[in-house]
């Protein structure tokens, strides 16, 4: 028995061994080298971060970011022959198809801040995004002040309905927060008066009003209640893979490649329906272009 | 696997800022249940009602609770939800859709209605089939006493019905605790909502939802357990599920 139990303790333990003395690379980077595949885990309705066109392939502004980080990762590895699979994600599962391995970058638009650093790493910021909310013109809702006493949506889950709920018991402003499912579901309670107001990451709520019925009739508020980093996530304590991806972000953003790829999506009519959602680079945004970070403090980005 | 266990992620501030995870979990419990519970008075009165109605003679009254049958059964559960709370109020008048909409806590009436006519339509089928899998001669003899219809299925049928169908009405039950999770699509918080909200804030999603988990499984280990004592308390003798009492010789 005793034997036995030796015996397959040394076998499992060659299993592990072996691949790490055949070569010096470990983590992800020793993966993507021996499977000569690399994952990207997509969002089915990000837009326009990452979402299925007519095609049902998956596009975006994070997608593009991702197959040029793959690039890197190929001529750091010397590979001739990278596959990439893809492989898609949602908000509940993106965290346990990144621990398990199944998903290598996740190319999306997921909030970088320091609670979740706890599980995952983030790469350099992609996009900066403010907390506001959306509200019809004619129910005249400019601050958040004046959401007082209303019923008000947002996502639930989100690091949003989070923001909102602190900032009404701070004001006291009686709020009644409701939570949906998702953002679409969310913009139909104030496209059919269950909520007077959606609160949610600008960006989105941009993107929301423009494929709208009618996008004149909604108002998004200008002062932000916060602002949000999005970074690519990728697996915790794996610095050697981390390293080659900070650096093709980098890359991006110093030789202004990212120029070109931001206005792709952000300034031009995007698939699949031609919708020009016309965002502007921000001040924040563009200050990590010019110094690249993937810090998850909000205080950063605020200055 | 690379992840991060944290099993004390339950005692710590959830971001509402008043109460921990354990206790948003606990919350959401609670709806859980109410809202099954709610959901259960519907799915038992009206599925015996419409169950009973497709045993009568009365041809048009058969064919009605038919139709009610197919209909809510054979729409999905999320299907009717999204009817039920997105739709509805859109085609009744404006001024009662408006009130509808603004209900507080809106998503769990949309939940309790929905959910209960959805399972009624299921509990409906087991009355049907626990009324005709009764000798006809149980509601000859009734008939022929000189019992009216309704005083058959009060006291001679229905009685005999309800014992013989209680253990699929005991997975209906519990078939009503697992569906109502379905209402966290409408924006109600019940548990598995709870525990989603959790994982995205903390991104602790193994220890939210293994709590879910065991929390489901002890609910409905305790009602699967109150059905079997239920069922064994009023069991007929000489019919399923009845255990002869000790003898004492």
């Amino acid at each position: 028995m005793r034997l036995k139990i030796m015996a397959s303790t040394i076998v499992v333990a060659g299993l592990f061994t072996a691949p790490a003395f055949a070569q010096a690379l470990t983590g992800t980077l020793a993966k993507v080298k021996d499977s000569g595949t690399i994952t990207l885990g997509f969002r089915d309705s990000s837009v326009p971060f990452s979402y299925l066109d007519d095609n049902q392939k998956p596009i975006g502004y994070a997608m593009d970011l991702c197959y040029k980080i793959v690039d890197a990762v190929k001529a750091n590895l010397k590979l001739d022959k990278l596959d990439v699979n893809l492989n898609p994600v949602t908000s509940a599962t993106r965290i346990p198809l990144i621990a398990n391995g199944t998903v290598d970058l996740e190319c999306g638009s997921t909030t970088n801040n320091l609670d979740r650093e706890k599980q995952v790493a983030f790469t350099i910021t992609h996009f900066v995004t403010a907390n506001r909310f959306v509200s019809k013109k004619s129910s005249n809702l400019k601050t958040v002040d004046d959401l007082k006493g209303k019923t008000i949506v947002s996502t639930s889950g989100t690091t949003n309905i989070k923001q909102i709920t602190e900032i009404g018991a701070q004001k006291h402003l009686d709020l009644n927060i409701i939570a949906a499912k998702d953002h679409a579901e969310a913009f139909l309670m104030v496209e059919t008066d269950r909520a007077a107001a959606f609160v949610m990451d600008d960006i989105l709520l941009y993107s929301l009003v423009a494929i709208s019925k009618s996008p004149g009739d909604y108002v998004i508020n200008a002062d932000p209640l916060s602002v949000e980093p999005y970074g690519i996530m990728l697996r915790k304590d794996d610095a050697p893979f981390k390293a080659v991806v900070d650096a093709a972000m980098t890359n991006i953003y110093k030789s202004g490649a990212i120029n070109a790829i931001y206005d792709q999506w952000f300034l031009k009519p995007i698939p699949p329906k031609g919708i020009n959602l016309n965002v502007p680079m921000s001040a924040s945004f563009k200050k990590v272009v010019a110094d690249p970070t993937d810090t998850g403090d909000p205080a950063w980005y605020a200055q | 696997m690379n992840y991060h266990w944290n099993w004390d992620i339950f005692w710590e501030l959830s971001p509402d800022g008043v109460h921990t995870y354990f206790q948003t979990l606990m919350l959401g419990t609670a709806w859980t249940l109410i809202t099954a519970a709610c959901a259960w008075i519907i799915a038992f009165a009206s599925g015996s009602i419409v169950g009973v109605v497709r045993t009568t003679p009365y041809a048009i009254a058969v064919r009605l609770g038919d139709v009610y049958v197919e209909l809510f059964r054979n729409v999905p559960l999320l299907v009717q939800m999204f009817l039920w709370y997105f739709v509805f109020p859109e085609v009744v008048p404006h001024a009662f859709g408006t009130w509808l909409k603004q209900l507080p806590n809106g998503s769990f009436y949309t939940a309790v209605v929905a959910l209960g006519l959805y399972m009624s339509a299921r509990v409906a089928e087991q009355v049907r089939a626990g009324i005709l899998s009764l000798p006809r001669g149980q509601r000859q003899a009734a008939l022929a006493l000189g019992l009216t219809l309704p005083q058959t299925y009060a006291y001679v049928l229905l009685p005999m019905t309800y014992r013989i169908i209680m253990p699929p009405l005991t997975s209906e039950l519990l078939n009503t605790i697992k569906n109502s999770a379905v209402a966290l699509t409408i924006g109600l918080m019940e548990l598995t909502a709870r525990a989603r909200a959790m994982q995205e804030f903390s991104f602790q999603v193994f220890e939210a939802f293994t709590a879910a988990t065991i929390i489901y499984i002890i609910i409905n280990i305790v009602v699967t357990f109150a059905m079997r004592l239920l069922e064994r308390r009023i069991a007929a003798p000489g019919y399923l599920g009845f255990r002869a009492p000790a003898a004492g010789h």
